[in-house]
Formats: structure tokens, C-alpha cells, sequence
């Protein structure tokens, strides 16, 4: 069999790749990496509005890296090296996971959901936001609870936890919905605005960021009981205790300071750019919860 | 590297709570891939010699029409073209028609847009390989048909497509491979196919390597059946004296 030759050859030289790479890691953590480079390597999204996306001129913003830009200057301070270079590098959900773990990115705060999944693979910062899954739907759609959504089609984005909730809460309840799963979070709001599903479900700050962006937002509503809620974290690389410490205290300290609920009002209470929209997006209870102590635990 | 390997993930149950496994996604998303490029291949094989055809015409109108059916499809990027399929052209048709069509289960939606959409983009392509095909054989051939009494379709028929057809097999085998590695850009829309499915393994299991080697040896095995069947069609279709005969 000269196929299965072959194959196990490549396979071969992959893992030959990685275990190389490893060795050449094992032994330095992330800061004593930052500190002999002076470079700290962020990773950031696109378009998490409002978490982390472009603005203007291809300039980061959002709730999350501002929290990422606080951690870098807690690294500055601990290094005692006061003009660290960022690099940014713009990240999707696919290459994320790899990217933190090959040291391309140092740290990553984004909209990224801590799971046990991805625990096996990095590791996840205090948790500095917290989401419930929620529907956005039209508000004259008559759609006010999942169970309203029985034999209609109901839009969500591909690989995310809600698309996870839908399919089971289908398979479970026999609820016979047609499920459709968009590419990104703008397409299945245009699923939900072109009239192909009566609703959207998502996390609910997403849901607010797509219903800022409607070209009449007040036609659109979020509705529902929440199935499941959901903590971001920053991720970075597993087995680094160090780093993890700074990164988790200087979260730990934003949120108890009050620091943090001012950053959160910025991003979620007032107009932001690109297009001066206001999410109108009050924080939740569990959000209230979790600054007044910080934790990095998953939610289930 | 850090990574955890674990190509058990695959057999291992959906965490969505329906009755199949990791592996039983992926040959869901196998079988939209290989049955929107089939179906799709079948309609760019008529649309492409339709128009390749009538490219080659004399009459300057029907030429034409061809030559604008290749500008439109082939200079447009095929994920645009999905958008405007799929999204923009049930908004612009009578409202009744639109909602109709959106009222359609999901599944019938995406596959007759990127059935559509994929068919009339690669049919573009191959309406200029038809008409190369065309263009490339002897003047001579056409004119002698005429002399002998056939008629223009008869010389079509009976001359010049049989030989046109037998000098393209090798950039059609091209186009044969293309249309299922294009057919990915169907998930752009929602259509759950082979790279679609990769993308959901490595968003569900955190297992990004072990699904993408899985689809990239999925579309390596698509691919050499699709040569090896083009080579038979090579084969097979050759002629004594002519190009690649003996």
C-alpha cells in the first residue's frame, strides 16, 4: 500500500514538527519570552462588536481589548520595560486555539468562551464577561419564549454554543425547527432581517451589537429565557503560571476597583464607533456577581 | 506545540445530543459536497456548450448573447455571486415569488441557489473551452460539411462537436476538479458542507488539526476519482490519427 505509506509519512513529519517546536518552548514561560523580545503578541477579532473590532482606520477598540490593554501595561510595570511593541494579529474562531498554542499570539481577549473543550488545549484568564443566550426576533413576530418557535425556522452562527442549545433543545422537546446555521453573526442577523427565520439565537451583547447595526433597530427585539450562560476569558497558553497570575490579577483588580464597570459603560451604555450607535445594553446580575469577585470558572 | 491529539473525537458522540457521531457529520457534509457539484456539473456541461455554441455562430446576436453570459459569470467572484442568489435576488423578484421562495425549508433553499450559482459559474468557464474547442479544428472541416449538403446543425452535430468535445477532456478535467473544491464557498450561505463541517468539529471539539486533515484527505479522495474517470473518459473517447490517439 503505497497510499498508507505515504500518509503515515506525513503524519510522521507533523508530529516530528510539533514535538520540535515543543522542545524549543518548554522552559520558557511567556513573560521571560516578552521580556527578551520586548514584543507582546495580541491576538484580536475583526468584528465582536463590542468587543473587540475595527474601528477607523483599521484601529482596535472594544470592551475586550481594553481589558488586553490593561494587561499590557501590568506586564510593562512587572518587566520593568516601559515601551513593550504590541503586535496585533487579527484572529477567526478556527485559528485561534492554534495560533495561541504555536506562540504566534502571547494572549487573546476577544469574545472567547470558556469551556472544558477548550481547556484541554489552552488555558483561559478571569472571566471578564458574562453572556446568556438569548432570541432576537422582530417585534411584531409574536415569537416571546423558545417554545414559540415550534416548526419555524430559527437562525444562529455556525460552531457556537447556541447552535449547540438549538439542535439538542430540537432533538429533545421534538419541536420540528428548521435550524439555519449562518457563517458569522451579520449573516444570520440578515437571515432574521430578510424574513428567512423569524428569530436569532445568540448570545444576548451580540444580539444588541446586530440590533444596533438594523437599519431601524427599534423593529427588533430580544426576547426569552436564558439557556445557558457563558463566560469569555483571555486565553493564552497552558501550563504558564506566571503569566496567568498577572493576567488573572490585573483583571481580578479592574473589576473590583470599579475600573471595570466604567470600561463596561463605555462599550455597552454609550455611543461607540464606527457609527456612534448606543448598544442600551444594562449589565446583567451575573455581571454584578462576578465583579464583585472575580473568578475564572466556566459556566455551564 | 501543546496540542492533544485525539483522533477518537471522531467516533466519539455529537455533543448536540442527536443520535450520531463526530465522523457521521462529516459524511453528511461529504454527501452535500458530492451531490451540489454533480448536479451542479450537469447544468454547467448544458449551459457552457449552450452558450459555447453560440458563440461560435455566424449570426452576430446569438454571439453576442454568449459573449455577455461569460463576461457576467466569469468576472464576478464566486462568493459574491452566492450573496446575490441566495440573498439579493429573492428581494428583487414580484414579493410574492420572494416570500414563496423564503417560505421554502431551509435545505431547499441553499442547495437550488448553490446549484444554480455553481452551475451557471462553471458553465461560464467551460463555454470558452467549447468554443477553443470549436475555433481550434480546421476551417476545412466546417466548409466541407456544408459543401457535402449538411446543414448547419447537422455539421455541429456530426463534425465539429464530436472533435471540439474529444480536444477539451483535459481542461475539463480541470473544471471537473474545481467545481467541487469551489462548491465550499456554499457554506458562505449556510449549506453545511465538507468545509463547513471541518469548521464545526474544530468550533465544537477544540480539535482544529484532526478535522481539517480529515477534510483535506476528503477532497483528495473526490479528487482522484474525479481523474481517474477522466482519464477513462480520455481514453475511451480518443480516435485513430486524431490528438492523444493512435
Amino acid at each position: 500500500m503505497k497510499l498508507k505509506k505515504i500518509v503515515v509519512a506525513l503524519m510522521a513529519a507533523g508530529t516530528l514538527t510539533f514535538s520540535y517546536a515543543q522542545a524549543q518552548q518548554a522552559g520558557t514561560s511567556t513573560l521571560q519570552k516578552i521580556k527578551d523580545t520586548g514584543t507582546i503578541s495580541l491576538g484580536h477579532r475583526e468584528s465582536s462588536i463590542p468587543f473587540s473590532y475595527y474601528a477607523d482606520n483599521q484601529q482596535v477598540v472594544g470592551y475586550s481589548h481594553e481589558y488586553a490593554m490593561q494587561i499590557v501595561k501590568a506586564i510593562e510595570k512587572e518587566l520593568n520595560k516601559p515601551q513593550l511593541e504590541v503586535k496585533l494579529t487579527p484572529i477567526t474562531s478556527q485559528n485561534r486555539i492554534p495560533l495561541i498554542q504555536n506562540g504566534t499570539i502571547d494572549l487573546e481577549c476577544g469574545s472567547t468562551t470558556n469551556n472544558l473543550e477548550r481547556q484541554q488545549q489552552v488555558a483561559f484568564s478571569n472571566t471578564i464577561f458574562v453572556v446568556s443566550t438569548r432570541l432576537l426576533t422582530r417585534v411584531d413576530s409574536g415569537v416571546k419564549d423558545f417554545a414559540d418557535l415550534k416548526g419555524k425556522t430559527v437562525a444562529t452562527t455556525a460552531g457556537t454554543t447556541s447552535e449547540r442549545i438549538l439542535r439538542a433543545m430540537n432533538q429533545d422537546k421534538k419541536l420540528g425547527m428548521n435550524i439555519i446555521s449562518a457563517k458569522d453573526h451579520s449573516e444570520a442577523f440578515l437571515m432574521l432581517e430578510t424574513g428567512r427565520s423569524v428569530a436569532f439565537m445568540m448570545d444576548d451583547a451580540l444580539l444588541a451589537g446586530e440590533r444596533a447595526k438594523a437599519k431601524d433597530p427599534s423593529k427588533f427585539v430580544i426576547v426569552g429565557t436564558p439557556q445557558s450562560q457563558e463566560a469569555y476569558g483571555c486565553m493564552l497558553r497552558k501550563n504558564d503560571p506566571a503569566f496567568k497570575k498577572l493576567v488573572d490579577d490585573t483583571i481580578a483588580k479592574l473589576q473590583t476597583s470599579g475600573e471595570g464597570s466604567k470600561i463596561y459603560q463605555k462599550w455597552f451604555q454609550k455611543p461607540i464607533p464606527p457609527r456612534n450607535l448606543n448598544l442600551n445594553f444594562p449589565p446583567s446580575e451575573e455581571l454584578k456577581a462576578l465583579f464583585k469577585s472575580p473568578n475564572d470558572q466556566a459556566k455551564g | 506545540m501543546s496540542y492533544q491529539w485525539n483522533w477518537g473525537i471522531l467516533l466519539s458522540a455529537v455533543s448536540t445530543g442527536e443520535p450520531t457521531t463526530y465522523l457521521g457529520w462529516f459524511m453528511d457534509g461529504l454527501k452535500a459536497t458530492v451531490t451540489l457539484s454533480l448536479a451542479a456539473w450537469i447544468i454547467a456541461l448544458i449551459a457552457g456548450s449552450l452558450f459555447g455554441i453560440l458563440r461560435t455562430l455566424p449570426n452576430k446576436w446569438l454571439s453576442g448573447l454568449g459573449a455577455v453570459y461569460v463576461a457576467v459569470f466569469r468576472n464576478i467572484p464566486l462568493i459574491v455571486q452566492f450573496f446575490i442568489w441566495y440573498f439579493v435576488l429573492p428581494e428583487l423578484v414580484p414579493p410574492s415569488l420572494g416570500a414563496w421562495f423564503k417560505g421554502l425549508p431551509p435545505l431547499i433553499q441553499f442547495f437550488s441557489s448553490a446549484v444554480v450559482c455553481l452551475g451557471l459559474f462553471t458553465g461560464a468557464r467551460i463555454c470558452e473551452q467549447v468554443r477553443t474547442g470549436i475555433l481550434a479544428l480546421p476551417p476545412g472541416q466546417k466548409n466541407a460539411a456544408l459543401a457535402l449538403g449538411f446543414t448547419l446543425p447537422q455539421t455541429y452535430r456530426y463534425v465539429l462537436l464530436p472533435n471540439a468535445y474529444r480536444i477539451i477532456v483535459p481542461p475539463l478535467t480541470s473544471e471537473f476538479l474545481n467545481i467541487f473544491k469551489n462548491s465550499a464557498v456554499a457554506s458562505t450561505i449556510g449549506l453545511l458542507e465538507l468545509s463547513a463541517q471541518a469548521r464545526q468539529l474544530s468550533d465544537y471539539t477544540a480539535h482544529t488539526y484532526e478535522s481539517f486533515i480529515i477534510v483535506t484527505a476528503c477532497y483528495a479522495l473526490i479528487n482522484a476519482v474525479v481523474m481517474l474517470f477522466m482519464r477513462w473518459v480520455e481514453r475511451t473517447s480518443r480516435l485513430p490519427g486524431q490528438i492523444g490517439g493512435k
